[in-house]
Order: structure tokens, then sequence, then C-alpha cells
């Protein structure tokens, strides 16, 4: 039983666990950081050698100057170290309360717009931590932001376009805006 | 949906057939022990591995003994993981200073990464230090994984040796699927995981200053964002090539950091079932008729393809009653549109459902977005693919020995139809084979029926609901059909995380995976003994249309009438409920 069975058990998992458990992620490790320093450490914006935030993950903005992202079902929003989704399902009454609170402060914000609500801005991303929002989603915020800073369209319009990815080869994934990166160069844009 | 959407899916199965011919013949060439490039080079670890461990790799293994073998090797890696999650706060490499894991939040996860299930009952980024997702996690994504293989490849020389009493040598093939198969492309790709942005550092989390102060649920000023990081790359790879699933974060890959944009999505997803889609070419080629594998890969594209498209189909047409509030669900070049509740922008509809699709055909259970969230018949697609068994590429190797039960029971019914001795690749199947068969088809439906029934009964069971009404039985059903098929993936919304789920869950997810890896090596043994039957003009042909047709028939026919009932007082009568009423 011993030399049969358990004796090569247990030495090739321990072989294994040294192979696939250390080996394995140091080389990538070292691999990561010697090519891709920044991706590997969280992909960080640093502004006056302070840490910003991360290009890849969200923050929470309702203050009408700002772009909004998705909602995030975090405690609190965009609590980048514990990632949660809502879960709410598609007939849950709650998903209609959370859709109604957020186009409120929407129409609160900017009572003129009457344009139909893109629906990523309504609804809570997979993560909590979403770092983007549709072009239409971001298009719809253009002349709220623009009245609160006293800027034209177009200089956001620009800003947004300038923080735009389009598909990779043009064809997989989808267009998207990345909402921390809008927000850092509309506080540094100069009239 | 779109143009655009029906070119991503096509693009993403394009590829997998594409590669799963050079990459099954590499597989193949690795098990027969011919030449491949890495079994060359690195052919010292191997032989070191063996002469350390006290293997003879020339010793080839009845199936009894090929089972105890896999079996204890299992065990102690159940074992280890469930120890080093008890002990984590007394090991290194833990700079977030996580506690010890709860007894029965550890014992659930040690099964679940040792069945190759990965039901995560664990928030990662929360519970878990660097050390217990290096050593004890990612360690398993490979065995498991290789477990699976190799069991596949004992089933495999069970068709193509005569008049033999042994089917190979387990540790042999464990060993070599992870060196030769597994190791390698999770090399490769998290490299190019990180450099699309996912994670890889010792580092602990680090603090940003928020752009904008904002309030937690007491009111507090929130100033810093705490953006947690780790070693999650390496993890990633092999957790999706591995068909494993459990992510390094809570929410998996729908995390940025864990799968950061469109390319890293696109090459996580395939990874899924490349390995299992290229394993049936494996299959052809070791049992030296190709049209074989083939046909097995047709068989579940059948399946898989309208899956995917009415999955996808019920998820861009979002959920009604948005409409009657003014949300624009239309797809357009500035939106994807639909039911984005759960999902993440930059995957939108259609990468969404191409992943619920792939990770529950294959027994992968990693997310991009959040199933939960789904509508009900998006929903019930995923749920579903689980309950037929997860045959549809299935986990690796364990999909397609999985696969193989179904065509012996195809083969059988077809015998009796037309009155033919029934035989698969010149073996006669006869009632062990069947009665082996018919246990790995059986016990999956009664672990999730049985579960689920025990569940709704009972308040430990149903105080774990989050949502109301019918989507609330969907919540426990998706959750037994996930963890009896060894999927992982959850509506998550179900908190599983007590004792009662950790332990029905944790006994679910190990007779998945023994009850069916036990029959299927006893099918393997049996088969192995007996002589090849030249083919006749009596011979059924196994690859032609007419048999793939009726292979597939017999597939809907087990899952759709085992489930159905459950399956409409679920997700059926919620959206009856939310179209017609």
């Amino acid at each position: 039983m011993f030399r049969e069975y358990i004796k090569p058990a247990v030495i090739s998992f321990a072989l294994l666990t040294i192979i696939t458990g250390i080996i394995y992620p140091l080389l990538i490790t070292g691999i990561a950081h010697v090519f891709f320093h920044g991706q590997a450490n969280g992909s960080l914006i640093y502004r006056d050698g302070k840490i910003v935030g991360s290009s890849l993950i969200g923050q929470q903005f309702d203050d009408p100057k700002y772009l909004w992202g998705r909602i995030s079902a975090t405690s609190p929003q965009y609590n980048a170290s514990s990632s949660s989704g809502s879960n709410i399902g598609p007939s849950n009454p709650a998903l209609i309360d959370e859709i109604k609170g957020r186009i409120k402060a929407l129409k609160a914000a900017d009572p003129e717009n009457t344009n139909s609500i893109p629906v990523d801005l309504v609804t809570s991303s997979g993560s909590g931590l979403d770092p983007q929002i549709s072009i239409a989603a971001s298009y719809y915020q253009i002349p709220r932001i623009a009245k609160r800073r006293g800027i034209s369209e177009n200089a956001v319009k620009d800003i947004i376009r300038k923080n735009t990815t389009g598909r990779f080869l043009g064809l997989i994934g989808e267009p998207v805006v990345n909402v921390l990166k809008v927000n850092l160069d509309l506080e540094t844009y100069k009239k | 949906m779109n143009w655009n959407s029906f070119i991503q899916s096509f693009i993403f199965i394009l590829v997998i057939v594409i590669l799963a011919k050079p990459l099954g013949i590499y597989m193949a060439r690795i098990y027969i022990g011919k030449k491949a490039g890495l079994n060359v080079w690195f052919a010292p670890v191997e032989r070191w591995t063996y002469k350390l461990s006290g293997i003879d790799p020339k010793r080839e293994m009845p199936w009894k003994q090929y089972a105890i073998s896999a079996m204890i090797f299992n065990i102690i890696g159940l074992v280890a993981v469930y120890a080093i999650q008890r002990f984590q706060s007394h090991l290194p490499l833990n700079p977030m200073s996580m506690p010890p894991v709860a007894p029965d939040l550890s014992f659930n996860t040690a099964v679940s990464f040792a069945t190759n299930t990965n039901w995560q009952s664990y928030g990662g980024e929360s519970t878990l230090s660097y050390f217990t997702q290096m050593i004890a996690l990612t360690v398993q994504n490979f065995v498991s994984a290789a477990t699976g293989m190799a069991v596949l490849v004992a089933v495999i020389r069970g068709f193509i040796q005569k008049q033999t009493e042994t089917i190979g040598n387990f540790w042999v093939d464990l060993v070599r699927s992870t060196l030769y198969i597994l190791l390698p492309l999770a090399i490769i790709l998290s490299v190019v995981l990180v450099s699309q942005g996912v994670v890889q550092t010792f580092v602990p989390s680090v603090k940003a200053t928020l752009v904008q102060s904002t309030k937690d649920a007491a009111g507090k000023e929130v100033l810093e964002q705490i953006i947690a990081l780790g070693p999650a790359a390496s993890q990633i790879a092999i957790k999706q090539l591995g068909t494993n699933g459990g992510g390094f974060f809570n929410v998996n890959s729908a995390h940025p950091l864990e799968n950061p944009t469109p390319l890293s999505n696109f090459l996580e997803v395939i990874s899924i079932i490349l390995i299992s889609a290229a394993l049936c070419y494996t299959y052809g080629y070791m049992v030296k008729d190709r049209r074989q594998g083939w046909a097995i890969l047709a068989a579940m594209l059948i399946i898989f393809i309208p899956c995917l498209l009415i999955c996808m189909h019920f998820e861009q047409a979002g959920n009604p009653i948005l409409n009657k509030l003014g949300v624009d669900q239309h797809s357009s070049i500035l939106q994807p549109g639909g039911n984005m509740e759960g999902k993440e922008a930059r995957f939108g509809i259609t990468n969404s459902a191409i992943w619920a699709a792939t990770t529950t055909a294959a027994s992968n259970g990693s997310v991009n977005s959040m199933h939960d969230s789904y509508m009900p018949l998006g929903g019930l697609i995923p749920m579903w693919l689980m309950q037929l068994g997860e045959i549809i590429f299935g986990g690796v190797g364990s999909g397609l020995y999985g696969m193989v039960a179904f065509i012996i029971i195809a083969v059988f019914i077809a015998g009796l139809m037309i009155g033919r001795t029934p035989e698969y690749l010149g073996k006669k199947i006869e009632a062990y084979e069947m009665k082996m068969a018919s246990l790995m088809i059986l016990i999956p439906p009664i672990l999730v029926l049985a579960g689920t029934a025990i569940s709704v009964i009972i308040p430990a069971g149903t105080s774990s609901i989050l949502n109301p009404g019918t989507h609330g039985f969907s919540e426990i059903l998706y959750a037994f059909s996930s963890a009896s098929n060894n999927n992982g993936s959850a509506f998550a919304g179900l908190t599983t995380n007590t004792l009662f789920y950790n332990v029905a869950q944790g006994l679910a997810m190990f007779f998945a995976r023994y009850w069916l890896l036990i029959p299927a090596l006893a099918i393997a043994g049996s088969l192995s003994k007996k002589k090849i039957v030249p083919v006749s003009q009596g011979t059924l042909p196994t690859h032609t249309p007419l048999f793939i047709i009726f292979l597939v028939m017999v597939i809907l026919i087990v899952g759709a009438l085992t489930f159905f009932p459950a399956l409409a007082l679920g997700p059926i009568v919620e959206h009856l409920m939310m179209y017609h009423i």
C-alpha cells in the first residue's frame, strides 16, 4: 500500500506543487515585472506623485460636474478590495427601485435632458468596479457636464473621444469610454 | 442581435475549430509517448519526478489500481488545500493578514478545487492569502485538470487495446498532462494576460486618493480607494485552461484586474474550451479514426451553437420592465443595449453571452457577468447546459469521458432499434458497460434534483435566497446543477457560505466527480480486456451525420426530460410572468 500508492502520491504531489505552485507563479511574476511593470502592478495612475486610481478600476462619481459611471453594488461603492455584482434578478422589484432611483438622480442633475437614458447608465456592473461606460452613456451626459463646468460641449466631447477605446481589431468587444480618465482630463482642462 | 454579435460568435467558434487539430495532435503524441518538442527538452524533469517518487513509468496498471492511485492523489490534494486554508495566518505570503478560513468553508473550497469544480463560496481578495491562492488553489487547478485528462486517456486506451488487463499508468498520464500540456499553455496565456493589465505581483493592496470623495453605508466620508492586487495572472491562466474557473477575485473574470480588455476576454473564453475541444481530435487520433473525433466535436457544436445564440438573443432583447421607464435598450453603434444589469460595459451583451454559454457547456464555471441577473430564459441556457451533464465540451478530460458514456447509451439504443449487437470502435458493448454508463448519466441528475428538493423544503436552504419568487427557486436549482456537475458558476445572489450549503454542495461536488470517474475507469478496464471485432456489413458506423444527430437526440431527450419539470418551476414560469402578466 505505502510503496505502491502513498509514496508516489505524496512525493509527486509535493513535486508538482513546487513546479506549478511556486516556480510557475514566480516565473510569470519575473517576466511580468521585466516586460509589463505597470500592468502587472494594477495600471495605476499617478498625479503629482500620488496614486489617484487605476485606469482599470472605476471610481464613484455623483457630482454633476463629473462624468458618471455604472452603478456599483459594492459597499462603499467601487470598493476595489471587495468586488461584487448586485445579483438582482430581472423580475425583482429591487431592480426597478434601483433603476428608478438612478433615473431620478440623473434627471435632478440635468432636468432639461429629455433623451432616453442608455441602459448601462442605470444598471449595476458585474464587478461593481467597471471603469467604463458605453459611448451613448457618455454622450448623454455631455450637456450637463458642459453647463456645470462652463465649457463648450465640443470640449467635453473631445475629452470623451480621447478616452474612448474601440473594439479590438474593430471586431471584438464593445467600444467604451473610461470614466476616471475623462474626469481627470476634465479637472485639468483649461478654458 | 446585430451583425457584430454574429461575427464575434463566428470568429470565436472558428478559432476553436482551427486550433483543435494542432493541439489535439500534440496532446495525442504526448500521451502516446512520441517526440513532440517539449517532452524531449523537459524529459529530465519528468524522469526525476518519477525517480524521486518511486514511480516506474513502464509499469501499467489494471483499472482498479489506476482508480485507487487517482483517488489517493486527489484526497492528498483535498487535505492539503483544507490544511493550508486553516493555517494561512501562520504561513508566509499573507501581506493582508487574512485570518484562518472557517472549517466548513475550507472543506467546501478544498472539495471544490480537488474536484475541478471551483465553486466559490469564498471571496478571493477578502478571504485568502497569496500563499493559499498559489500553493493551494493554483496547484489544484493544474492537477485536478490533469486527473481528468489522465482518466480520459485511460478510457481511450480501453478502445485501442485488445485483451489487455491494464489501462496505462496514472502517474505518467498525470505528470505528462501537467508538464507538457497545461503548464506551457498557462505560461503563454498568463504572460499575454499581464500585458493586457491582469495583475501579477506580491505587493499588498495599494491606496488611491479618490478624485471625488464618496460616502459609505454609515454616511461617513470615504477619501481613499483600496485596490486589491496579487499574483492573479498565473492563476487565471490555468483556471481558464483547466476548466477550473475559481477566480482570484470575488467576481471572477468580470473583475477588471482579472479580465481587463476585449483581447484578454477573447483569449480567456477561448481557453475555456480549447483543451476540451482539442481532446476530441486527440481521441480520433488515438483510436486511429479521426472521423470519430470530428463526429463528437460536431455533436457538441450542434448543441452548443443554438444555446449560445438563444442566450444572446434573450439578453439582447433586454428587460421589458425597463422599456416602460424610458430606458434605451436598443443596440446601436454607440451602445450594446440589452440587459446590462450585472454585465461589464467592455463586454456588452455579445461577449457576456458567449462566455455564459461557454463556461457552462465546458465545466469551467468562471464568469464575466453575473448570471443571476440574466433574463429568465437567458439564464436558463447556462443552467441547462450544466444539467446536460457537462458533456458539451465539459471539463478537460471529464467532458469527453462523460460523452463516451452517452455514446455507449446511444449505440446500445441504436443497436436495439435495428437489431444488431451494439459495438463501438470495434468493442462489443455489453451489460457491464451499460451499467457503468447508466451510473455516469444518472448520478448527477439525482444529486441536482435531490439537493434542490431538500434545500427548498428546509429553512437553512431557503433563508439564503436573495431574489424573491420563482427566481429564488432558480438560484437553488442553479447552485445544485453547478455543484453536481462540477461546474462552479453560480446564481451568486444565493448566500452559499453557510454551514448547510458549504457541506451539501461539498458532498455533491465530491460524489459527482468521483462516482463518475470510477465507473469511467471501470468501462476502460472492461473494454481493454475485449477483442476488437473487425468492421463488417453489420457494423453501425458512428461517424456519419445520421449517428451524430441520433447522439444529439439521445442527449437532448435525457437532459430535457429529466429537468423540464424543475426548469418549468423556475425560469420558464418567471419568463411567462414577466412577459404576460
